[in-house]
């Protein structure tokens, strides 16, 4: 068996000096397709949290509220996936004067979230859905071994949804997610972790599981 | 409907006109020289005058107290009214003129009495704290549930004011940094505050002196937010009117009241003179070059102030420059915010000569510090994604695009600001409409400093109104309060 990407053992986790989830031992091997399940305010956040702390392989996120720069473009917004590949001045160059290999670059994303030729839209015009499949392309323009997703499929219809979380698969080796869908788990995930009354209830296989089981984290 | 590139070509285009037409010569044939001589001053400060200098800076104190009393308490009694259009007018009239020329104004009426300093400081924070008090009150309002409808003096009293109450206070904190600088720029024109000192070290070339005074300035107003307890505010008030008292004054001829009200009577009413003569002299002569020359140089200021805002509001934020960055940047930015610019054009003054350079200089750095410091504070509450970039890349791809609506509000609100104190540089000889109203005031000609007193404050509304008109078809998000939220500032 390979090293795990991260292992916590044990771990109170929580923030401001509040524990959220007690006891959590949780390890992540390499081409897993991990979801995390349970009720909203149960910790599914502060788990991605910490899980990207540990992550020392280049990883990719999408938060739950987007991380985007409301008065910047769509290209821009994509772009800032790959800022920590470039240097300062490359940067600050980018911002004015983006290169036509570097819109391009993203031109090929942005066709595959579905915003083809809206690169030059300001963020702060678009819609709740557009916003997010912006945040995605922002995660897979950036690539790494790892995604972490929380909620990163909400605001679309499920045919997107789901063709969005297919392309995350194809792109990321190993992806961890925050779904509330218990369906859409079931089809993408290897492994399902339930989280429930501060701690972690189920972790298995998905193949082992049964939607009745999933259901039980939300009673 | 007004576009933000519009207001940006707009702003590009009248700041390259005003740089073309405007004086920016450093004529001091050797500047190092005066440099040197202030550099050796900063090595070797000269605190052999601890009498004197301390007299000054406690009645630099007792001024700002007794002007900010009178400031707040007015204010508040006006707040509740503030709806009504007789009392907005008055207080915008009061606001609109700045300290130093009520002091000019008032010299003719109360002499060199302390009551001089007080009004010129009360009459003008008077008109401020009604506006942002009642402005509080309003939002106190909002935010209650009356049960019935009940009267409105008893809602006043119960509800609104005891809500408004903690951002009143903090309010008034701030103002009372505002009215220590006040006090001091008004030794500038006489009054026995640090001003006066630090004037006369200046002229004497006392450059050790001078810097002492500074020194002892910036020990008064960083620490204010230390030093001042609320429970003790009643004793520092008693022994600020009893400091004042101590001061000598030369004696007024009798009804000087009177005779101020005469003289304030344009010339052709009162001696029947030709009218033509007059207006000719000041609104040609006068009010026009003054008004160009002030305009030119708030243009020039404002300017400034927002590329050193936008370059330096990082310097506090520690995502940007570190921990040990973002302390030193806070220093910087606080003492350049805590030097009144009118002290700081004075000074610039006595190194780089006569021209608008000096003044210029001191409105961008004092103003650019002032939208710097508040748009750092903003930018270091931005949440952040857990994977943002860091150092000048997030400045230029995450803070600067967040913060610019912010920071054009912030830079529009101070634009009336910066041309109320373009106004006033004129007293250091700079050709501004304060230029003409000194000139006036010491040729006793008071109808014509109220004529051009009047031209001023019709300017400065003209600037509040555009100002407001653009914030508001800029904004993208909600009223951004900057009055009430400057209360944050520390």
């Amino acid at each position: 068996m390979t090293a795990p990407l991260v292992a916590l053992t044990d771990q109170t986790l929580g923030w401001g000096g509040q524990a959220v989830l007690r006891g959590v031992t949780l390890q992540v091997a390499p081409g897993e397709r991990i979801v995390l399940l349970g009720r909203s305010g149960v910790g599914k956040s502060t788990l991605l949290a910490t899980l990207h702390d540990r992550l020392t392989k280049r990883t990719a996120l999408v938060p739950q509220d987007h991380g985007l720069v409301g008065s910047l473009s769509v290209f821009h917004n994509v772009w800032m996936g790959v800022l920590d590949d470039h240097g300062t001045a490359g940067n600050l160059r980018c911002l004015l004067w983006p290169r036509r290999s570097e819109r391009s670059r993203v031109e090929g994303i942005l066709d595959v979230v579905g915003l083809a030729g809206m690169g030059r839209h300001r963020v702060s015009r678009l819609s709740g859905g557009q916003r997010q499949r912006v945040a995605l392309a922002r995660a897979l323009l950036r690539g790494g071994e790892v995604v972490l997703g929380d909620e990163p499929v909400t605001a679309l219809d499920p045919a997107q949804g789901a063709a969005l979380l297919d392309h995350l698969g194809g792109r990321f080796a190993t992806s961890i997610l925050a779904l509330h869908d218990v369906d859409q788990a079931l089809r993408v995930a290897t492994r399902i972790v339930g989280l429930r009354a501060g701690g972690i209830a189920i972790d298995a296989p998905a193949t082992e599981l049964t939607e009745a089981d999933l259901l039980a984290l939300y009673r | 409907m007004i576009r933000r590139r519009d207001v940006l070509a707009g702003f590009a285009l009248a700041t390259v006109a005003a740089l073309w037409l405007a004086d920016l010569q450093a004529t001091r044939p050797d500047p190092w020289m005066t440099l040197a001589a202030i550099g050796h001053g900063l090595l070797h400060p000269d605190f052999s005058d601890p009498a004197g200098m301390l007299g000054a800076a406690a009645l630099t104190v007792a001024f700002a107290f007794c002007g900010v009393a009178l400031g707040a308490v007015t204010g508040l009694l006006m707040a509740p009214f503030y709806g009504a259009t007789p009392v907005r007018l008055a207080c915008i009239c009061l606001r609109a003129v700045h300290e130093l020329f009520w002091a000019l104004l008032l010299f003719s009426v109360t002499g060199l009495s302390p009551l001089t300093g007080v009004l010129a400081i009360g009459l003008p924070y008077a008109g401020i704290f009604a506006k942002v008090f009642s402005e509080y009150l309003d939002d106190a309002l909002a935010a209650a549930r009356l049960p019935r409808a009940v009267p409105r003096l008893t809602q006043l009293l119960w509800v609104r004011l005891p809500q408004a109450l903690p951002q009143m206070r903090t309010y008034t904190l701030y103002r009372l940094e505002c009215g220590l600088r006040s006090s001091a720029v008004l030794g500038f024109i006489g009054l026995p505050t640090l001003g006066f000192q630090l004037e006369t070290a200046f002229k004497q070339a006392q450059y050790g002196q001078a810097v002492a005074v500074l020194a002892l300035f910036l020990a008064l107003i960083l620490p204010l937010r230390i030093w001042m307890i609320w429970r003790l505010a009643p004793v520092f008030l008693l022994a600020s009117v009893a400091a004042l008292m101590t001061i000598v004054v030369p004696p007024m001829g009798d009804g000087a009241v009177l005779r101020f009200l005469a003289d304030i009577v344009p010339a052709p009413l009162r001696s029947g003179a030709d009218w033509g003569g007059w207006l000719d002299k000041v609104f040609v002569a006068q009010a026009l070059p003054g008004s160009v020359a002030t305009l030119i140089l708030s243009q020039i200021a404002l300017a400034g102030a927002a590329v050193l805002a936008a370059l330096a509001f990082p310097a506090i934020v520690p995502g940007v420059v570190g921990r040990a960055g973002a302390l030193v940047g806070h220093a910087v930015l606080v003492v350049l915010r805590s030097i009144p610019d009118y002290m700081l054009a004075f000074v610039l003054l006595q190194i780089l000569g006569p021209s608008m350079l000096p003044a210029a200089l001191a409105l961008g750095l004092h103003n650019g510090a002032i939208i710097a410091h508040l748009l750092g504070r903003e930018a270091r509450g931005l949440p952040q994604r857990p994977d943002a970039p860091r150092g000048l890349t997030l400045w230029a791809w995450d803070l600067l695009p967040r913060l610019t609506a912010s920071f054009w509000a912030l830079c529009l609100y101070r634009w009336e600001i910066i041309l109320r104190d373009s106004a006033i540089m004129g007293l250091l000889g700079i050709g501004t409409l304060g230029f003409y109203i000194q000139s006036n005031v010491q040729t006793l000609r008071m109808d014509r400093v109220v004529a051009l007193l009047v031209v001023s404050v019709l300017l400065t509304l003209a600037v509040d109104t555009l100002s407001r008109r653009l914030r508001r078809a800029m904004q993208d998000g909600p009223v951004l309060r900057i009055e009430a939220s400057r209360t944050l500032a520390s």
